[in-house]
């Protein structure tokens, strides 16, 4: 069965019609050639596709895109000013917070739930920001110091 | 110019993953692509009796179904294994046949029966639930031990015993001679714990074909394109190489597990010609667990024979591995040339005698994976001189600095067929010793022991081979490869510089790295060099990036180019400047006179070289392009001292790991961030290895662990705080002085774990725990052994 949908990605009003099995991680890949969404295990466990619905962090593996008609959704590709990073994207490349970088969108998303209203968080509060989101390269050191930074300067 | 080597430069490649602009496999879409779905075996070992493909075939938007019996009537060959290893008496390895799809019995649960190829991965996910295998399943066996014993179910017709060699290295009569005679012997019985690698990235592939040109290309997740395009073209689609491209774009981590050339990609290379579209194959996490290829599975006995004084007089160690069902590309050369050879550790041991039976089972292949072989030796070597230690009374750094290979004893030659060309362990040690308080330790251990934890410490000294080369060597030893790497170093008329390297980043850096070096070496803006990699067709050759291979080998050949650049480029400058090429110099980007004020920069130089209006062409060529193949003469040999400090809580078992110190000599580094971030992970990975992660199958060949609800790996929680430093000593023969760094982390974590972990326990009456020391293992041990002792 096909659904008619509407919703604001980025700042971006888009409408598709979908097959209801289509989650949204896979319309925002596959409808709105979106990539920088990834999918790294099929059990929403890896945290590699993170984006804001309506201001929270999700797993994009775990909605139907029919769920979020009417949404606002915020993923990786929206963040960037322009060529200017944002603050928590400029964390991790000044902290060296990532190593392939495929972990590292739903890293990013996950980090700003972590630093939203807290721009001194602790490392505990990072351990449970974050314990949605596996990464097998950088062992999560320097993505502590990421988070850190990137909160910090949020809230400057 | 400003220098860049040394220096902790932001790395250039985050900018495109930060904002989701990177491309990796699955990114990629290909005009009128098509999507492939494999149906895989549910059964570790069955008989195929029939194949139905029209069931799937009726599934509305299946474009194609093709089998086994497709393949072999197209005459496509096997997966080949590229390391031949001779067994005792001269046998060589049996090598059974590898089928890309099974053709009439299937090995291992996932083994690839069909591939059902459709418009959408959905219609094609729907045949491939819809295709019909009749299988009649047949006994399996999942250990390799188990695999060994008389009756055991045979997992191919021509390996009588599943053994798929017996091999020796060393000087086994002179080591049961030390033994003999020794003062103590230690004796260490171990499971080194199978692994599922993980990458978070799952593994993808898009084949097409161009009728056109008879063009093939392959996109994949490989950390080695050129290997794979060998592979597939000589061996298993018997095409011509030159008719076939293999792009590796961005890859998500590889960790050993995309060295190997595996089924799916001459799957959907052969099928998109078939089939006459582009092909896609993108694996889920559950098919990842099934087919990328598995890590470790030893079972080792380990005998450590020792003096009075505690100086090490032989080592002995007999080992069964695991192989899986079939050789994968690296498979046979793992547990043994990357193994048995470093049983010396850092150590003087005159006389070491290894053993190894290599075993098929019904499993998944095993293969490298981070380490390859040198965490399992370094597990063997580190924790038995830990217990020696322990049985002697001796403090283990003690013990450990009366048996290191002395800083004047370099060059080294091991019992076990490696020299070492440099290193310094007791530098290490001291430094691990004192950055961890290790002085200070049994007051920690008190309060502790006051708040009701144990506490426990633990060492571990390890070495590794790395730079996987030279070519020669590993020749000799049955590699059918050359091991070198190639490189081409171009300059753009207006002075850019591309690098075209034959080592593929997969988190890495090397973006980063190489243009450090590259701009340092020729004297300009490291912004004005660009680091090309992952293209066969843009990349001169390449052996690829593994064995902590990337700098000390492929660094080198970057090296050697721009050697050639400069020479090349004296010779321009010495025609601009009238002068002779011999009196010309080279330093910092500019070319100067010897004696006068004459000189040129580099970027002048470049730019005549493509605008010669004036060049004497029968003397000098046109253009500044370069290109190098680098084969060491040995390999590097990357060494350190870790000291881990666990906390346990002995109500509930769980080990926390709270300090970690980790002193490396890696030779000369170009980038400390990166290379810490590379030590970062490898102890990431290690800790799991030590407390988390283990593959489980059932004793009938199913995948016990395969998700992530079942398999543990480290997420942000189990990460202790670590202290970290460096000791030098350069590497003497590469140009850079590098030695590698990308496996130390998960070679030398393991045991410095375990260490701790039974240091910790054995006030309890606890000597050993087997990996992964997982809570409900621990707290089972403490109450058993409380139990034993009422």
């Amino acid at each position: 069965m096909s659904h008619a949908i509407s919703m604001t990605v980025n700042g971006r009003s888009v409408s598709a019609t979908v097959e209801s099995r289509t989650l949204l991680t896979e319309f925002l890949r596959d409808n709105l050639r979106l990539t920088g969404t990834h999918v790294g295990c099929d059990t929403s466990q890896c945290g590699a596709c993170t984006v804001h619905v309506n201001g929270k962090s999700v797993k994009s593996c775990t909605m139907l895109a029919v769920q979020c008609d009417g949404a606002e959704v915020l993923t990786i590709e929206g963040l960037a000013n322009g060529e200017d990073l944002h603050p928590m994207q400029k964390a991790f490349n000044d902290h060296h917070g990532l190593q392939c970088g495929f972990c590292t969108p739903g890293m990013v998303m996950s980090a700003l739930e972590v630093a939203d209203g807290n721009s001194d968080p602790s490392d505990e509060d990072i351990a449970k920001g974050l314990a949605g989101n596996y990464c097998r390269c950088t062992g999560y050191e320097n993505i502590y110091r990421a988070v850190k930074a990137g909160a910090k300067a949020m809230g400057s | 110019m400003a220098k860049h080597v040394g220096e902790r430069m932001k790395r250039v490649e985050d900018g495109r993953f930060l904002t989701g602009r990177g491309t990796y496999t699955d990114d990629i879409s290909k005009p009128g692509q098509t999507y492939a779905v494999f149906v895989r075996s549910p059964h570790a070992h069955a008989k195929i009796k029939s194949v139905n493909t029209e069931p799937a075939l009726a599934v509305e938007g299946v474009v194609a179904v093709y089998t086994g019996a497709d393949m072999a009537a197209d005459g496509v060959g096997g997966l080949p294994c590229g390391w031949q290893v001779i067994g005792k008496g001269g046998t060589p390895m049996i090598e059974p046949a590898h089928p890309p799809l099974a053709t009439d019995t299937v090995r291992y649960v996932g083994d690839a029966v069909a591939v059902v190829i459709a418009e959408t991965r959905n219609a094609a996910k729907d045949g491939a639930e819809a295709l019909e295998v009749d299988y009649d399943v047949q006994p399996a066996v999942a250990s390799a031990v188990k695999a060994m014993e008389k009756g055991a179910p045979q997992v191919h017709d021509e390996v009588p015993g599943n053994v798929c060699y017996d091999w020796e290295l060393g000087d086994k009569e002179a080591v049961d001679k030390a033994i003999e005679e020794a003062h103590h012997v230690t004796t260490f019985d171990l499971v080194n714990n199978r692994l599922i690698p993980n990458a978070i990235e799952p593994r993808a592939a898009i084949g097409e074909y161009d009728p056109a040109g008879d063009n093939y290309t392959l996109t994949t997740t490989s950390q080695n394109p050129h290997v794979i395009r060998l592979l597939m073209c000589a061996f298993v689609l018997q095409i011509p190489e030159h008719k076939c491209r293999v792009v590796a774009p961005d890859v998500g981590g590889g960790f050993g597990s995309k060295i190997f050339h595996y089924a799916e990609e001459a799957v959907v290379t052969w099928a998109a010609k078939k089939a006459g579209r582009p092909v896609k194959w993108t694996s889920d996490r559950s098919e990842a667990f099934l087919t990328d290829a598995h890590g470790r599975d030893h079972v080792t006995k380990a005998q450590l024979a020792m003096d009075k004084d505690g100086k090490f007089t032989a080592l002995k160690v007999a080992t069964v591995a695991n192989m899986g069902a079939y050789l994968s590309t690296f498979a046979s050369s793992i547990p043994t040339y990357l193994y048995a050879t470093l049983l010396a550790g850092q150590y003087t041991t005159p006389v070491i005698y290894a053993e190894v039976k290599a075993v098929f089972t019904h499993t998944t292949p095993v293969d490298a994976y981070r380490g390859a072989g040198r965490p399992e030796a370094t597990y063997v070597v580190e924790r038995i001189v830990e217990i020696a230690a322990r049985e002697m009374g001796m403090d283990p750094a003690e013990l450990r600095r009366k048996n290191f290979i002395q800083p004047d004893q370099f060059p080294y030659e091991t019992p076990v067929a490696l020299t070492y060309d440099t290193g310094n362990y007791q530098a290490s040690l001291d430094r691990a010793l004192e950055l961890s308080d290790y002085a200070n330790f049994e007051k920690r251990r008190e309060e502790s022991a006051r708040n009701g934890k144990l506490r426990g410490v633990g060492l571990s000294c390890y070495i590794e081979a790395c730079g996987i080369a030279p070519s020669a060597v590993a020749g000799a030893l049955g590699a059918r490869a050359g091991l070198y790497e190639a490189a081409e170093v171009r300059f753009a008329p207006t002075g850019t510089v591309s690098v075209f390297t034959g080592s593929h980043s997969h988190g890495q850096g090397h973006e980063t790295t190489f243009a450090q070096l590259t701009a340092d070496r020729l004297g300009i803006p490291v912004e004005n060099v660009d680091i090309v990699h992952g293209d066969t067709d843009r990349i001169p050759f390449g052996m690829g990036t593994y064995g902590s291979r990337s700098l000390a080998v492929g660094g080198s050949a970057i090296v050697k180019a721009i050697d050639k650049i400069i020479v090349k480029g004296k010779k321009i400058a010495a025609h601009m400047m009238e002068e002779n090429a011999d009196d010309v110099d080279f330093d910092d980007g500019v070319f100067s006179v010897k004696g006068t004020n004459k000189s040129l920069t580099i970027g002048e130089v470049a730019f005549q070289a493509y605008v010669p209006h004036n060049f004497p062409h029968d003397e000098l060529e046109p253009g500044l392009d370069e290109s190098a193949f680098y084969d060491p003469n040995n390999f590097t040999y990357p060494a350190g001292a870790y000291v881990c400090e666990v906390e346990v809580d002995p109500d509930t078992g769980e080990c926390h790991v709270d300090k970690f110190t980790a002193v490396d000599d890696f030779g000369n580094l170009i980038n400390p961030m990166i290379v810490e971030g590379q030590v970062h992970g490898g102890i990431a990975q290690g800790i799991g290895q030590a407390l988390l992660e283990g593959c489980v199958y059932s004793d009938d060949g199913q995948l016990v662990t395969g998700s992530y609800m079942d398999y543990a790996m480290p997420r942000a929680e189990h990460i202790p705080d670590y202290n970290f430093d460096f000791t030098t000593t350069p590497c003497t023969h590469n140009p850079i002085g590098a030695k590698g760094c990308g496996e130390a982390g998960a070679i030398g974590t393991p045991a410095a774990v375990i260490n701790a972990l039974t240091d910790a326990l054995r006030v309890a009456g606890v000597d050993n725990i087997e990996m992964p020391a997982t809570p409900l293992k621990i707290w089972q041990a403490l109450n058993g052994a409380k139990q034993a002792a009422e």
